[in-house]
């Protein structure tokens, strides 16, 4: 069975945070990370391997130094990677990644059975790019898929949804976006991880897709970002403090003076 | 561009019942419309729909897009995508919004990508820009940490989702009217690739968070598993619900079911307590749009003060049992 995992490789947003005065994120030091969603991604696809045979490639649409997050997931038992980069793809939104990486997986030697992708990823966090993969890639789509078994002619696979779940069949290939409940994840092999570091990475870029230009980077995207400024802070806000039976008369009798009690 | 002045909401149902945040997207709708003048319109794809027009007026819609066929029963991505592509190719509207379900998560971004249309993801505002004529789409990135207004400047239509319980629901009347434009789309050509052969319910004990007008909360400030005693008597004397942040449900003290944040429930109260509560940006994004936020913390500096209405500095063992006796005397 081949399996295709997308992992993206994202500032860790726990550390991300934005300069108030000239709204702009501060990145420097912010250590990269695979998307943690992505993570889970893998490791389905890996124990999928394990139970059934088969090859799982990797994939990373990014800057140079996404290659890096393509060796963790070697080291982690991944076959195959593939990081799609180059200048003219920058700036894509979600339609114009989903279109590019779609057409680095039709470019695979091997068809893929199945296509993973995180539920969301932590930075742009529009969980997007997977159900815009499939329709490029014209294979059905599973959002929310917290375990996948291998059936007759494709999976059954559990969809966590805003009330309980669903169970369903889906030929394959098929596509999913996994869950972070869906699985525990693996430590990386030292072995496998000294393999990685030698491993050779392609880097497919505007020549190796040959896109429709009007459908890549900056250009392509219909969606553009108008501003980026911080959250908002609440202005008339009103901290008390002291002790505790007179602070709360004092709110209760704010609470009532806004007759909100 | 020659599109139709109309704002589309996806009127997501199942089993003839339509989801929560049609109504909260058709509410926020009917101010987009006043201020760009364009019509507010319902797109209704199901097996029966008549039954569910009423409520579609009632809120504001204005027109409903009627779409029945025995094949949009249960949701099937592949059908509904079909039914909403068709309908945008024909009808042509400028505005399209969804909820940021686990539907409208999978529909949308198929849509947009059927039709080269921006999407813009988890909006917690929008606005009408009269001047240059398009939608302002403000959402959260970056878990939070920041906010982005996107803009789709030169693709149609313009397309949001929406998380529930960000916008307030409005009903305009009991007994409103409007058109009903019936359309049929042919789905004989799309496959059917995937059966969904199970769909369950959980019961979720009691919490109803989402509608609940007070919640109190608690957070790792209480110390002890048992101290949500204090936090629930409070809870039961406002007549509200429980909730928690994730690192006392990660620590086992309360099931996961009442955790508020990014990765647990988005609520919108009346009025929110937050009880030994920090305040990091993942607890923040679930709670942030309440109508009045109440923070108790001993740490003068927590950055949950950052967006409480009013603030407590103090032991919340002392001050909250002090807020329920007030409170309960002057109820009685
Ligand atoms: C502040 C801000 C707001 C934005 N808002 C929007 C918006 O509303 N609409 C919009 O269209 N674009 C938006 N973008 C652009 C968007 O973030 C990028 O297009 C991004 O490359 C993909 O979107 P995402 O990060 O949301 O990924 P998601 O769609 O959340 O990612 C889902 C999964 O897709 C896979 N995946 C995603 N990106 C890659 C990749 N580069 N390589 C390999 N696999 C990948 C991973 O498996 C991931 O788990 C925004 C960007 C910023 C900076
Ligand atoms: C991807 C991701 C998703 C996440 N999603 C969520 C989410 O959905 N919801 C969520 O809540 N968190 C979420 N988190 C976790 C979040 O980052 C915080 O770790 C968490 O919210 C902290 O919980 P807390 O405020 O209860 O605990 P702490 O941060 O430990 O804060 C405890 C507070 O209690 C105060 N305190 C202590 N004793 C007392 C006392 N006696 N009286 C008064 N005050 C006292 C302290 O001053 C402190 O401010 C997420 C994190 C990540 C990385």
């Amino acid at each position: 069975m081949n399996i295709v995992v997308c992992i993206k490789q994202v500032p860790d947003s726990d550390k991300v945070t934005i300069d108030r005065e000239t709204n702009r994120l501060n990145r420097a030091g912010v250590p990269s990370i695979i998307n943690p969603f992505d993570e889970n991604a893998l490791e389905m696809a890996l124990q999928l391997k394990d139970a059934h045979g088969g090859k799982v490639t990797v994939i990373s649409m990014g800057p140079p130094q996404a290659e890096e997050a393509l060796r963790t997931a070697l080291s982690l038992g991944a076959d195959d990677a593939i990081l799609i980069s180059d200048r003219k793809f920058g700036g894509a939104d979600t339609w114009a990644t989903s279109y590019t990486i779609s057409l680095a997986i039709k470019k695979l030697d091997e068809q893929p059975d199945l296509i993973l992708f995180g539920k969301q990823a932590i930075d742009g966090d529009t969980a997007q790019v997977g159900p815009g993969v499939a329709h490029f890639c014209d294979i059905p789509m599973i959002t929310y898929a917290k375990s996948c078994e291998v059936i007759d002619d494709g999976f059954k696979v559990q969809q966590v949804t805003d009330h309980g779940y669903n169970v369903w069949e889906v030929e394959k290939p098929a596509a999913l976006t996994v869950v972070k409940e869906a699985n525990e994840l693996r430590m990386p092999n030292l072995r496998k991880k000294l393999a990685a570091k030698k491993a050779e990475i392609p880097c497919w870029g505007f020549d190796e897709l040959n896109p429709d230009e009007t459908k890549i980077g900056l250009n392509g995207s219909p969606t553009k970002v108008n501003k980026v400024f911080a959250p908002p802070v609440k202005l008339n806000k009103e901290i008390l403090s002291g002790e505790p039976e007179d602070m709360v008369k004092e709110l209760i009798f704010k609470l009532r003076e806004k007759k909100v009690i | 561009m020659s599109t139709k002045k109309e704002i589309w909401v996806y009127a997501e149902q199942e089993n003839g019942k339509l989801a929560g945040v049609v109504f909260e997207l058709l509410s926020e709708g009917r101010k987009l419309a006043e201020k760009s003048g364009y019509t507010l319109c319902a797109l209704l794809a199901s097996a029966d729909g008549k039954p569910m027009h009423q409520e579609l007026f009632n809120y504001g819609a204005q027109k409903v897009y009627n779409v029945e066929d025995p094949k949009l029963d249960i949701y099937q991505n592949d059908y509904v995508a079909k039914v909403v592509d068709t309908l945008l190719k024909s009808e042509e509207p400028e505005i399209v919004l969804y909820g940021a379900t686990t539907i409208g998560r999978s529909l949308a971004p198929t849509v947009a990508v059927m039709g080269w249309a921006g999407l813009t993801a988890d909006c917690t505002e929008l606005d009408f820009d009269t001047e240059r004529n398009i939608l302002l789409q403000t959402r959260p990135a970056f878990g939070g940490n920041i906010m982005a207004t996107i803009i789709c400047p030169d693709h149609r239509p313009q397309m949001s989702t929406v998380r529930s319980n960000v916008f307030k629901k409005e009903k305009v009347g009991e007994s409103e009217t409007g058109e009903v434009i019936d359309l049929s789309v042919d789905l004989s050509g799309v496959r059917e690739r995937m059966k969904r052969v199970e769909s369950v319910v959980e019961q979720v004990n009691t919490v109803d968070l989402k509608a609940a007008d007070f919640i109190v909360s608690g957070g790792r400030g209480i110390g002890d598993p048992k101290n949500f005693d204090i936090i629930e008597s409070l809870a039961n004397t406002l007549g509200g619900a429980v909730g928690a942040s994730r690192a006392t449900v990660d620590a086992g003290w309360i099931s996961h079911h009442h955790q508020v944040g990014q990765t647990g429930k988005t609520v919108c109260p009346l009025i929110y307590v937050a009880c030994g509560i920090s305040g990091a940006i993942q607890h923040l994004a679930g709670m942030q749009s309440a109508d009045l936020i109440i923070a108790i913390n001993k740490d003068p500096d927590a950055p949950i003060f950052d967006v409480a209405d009013f603030g407590l500095v103090g032991d919340l063992h002392q001050v909250v049992p002090e807020l329920n006796k007030q409170i309960t005397a002057l109820k009685s």
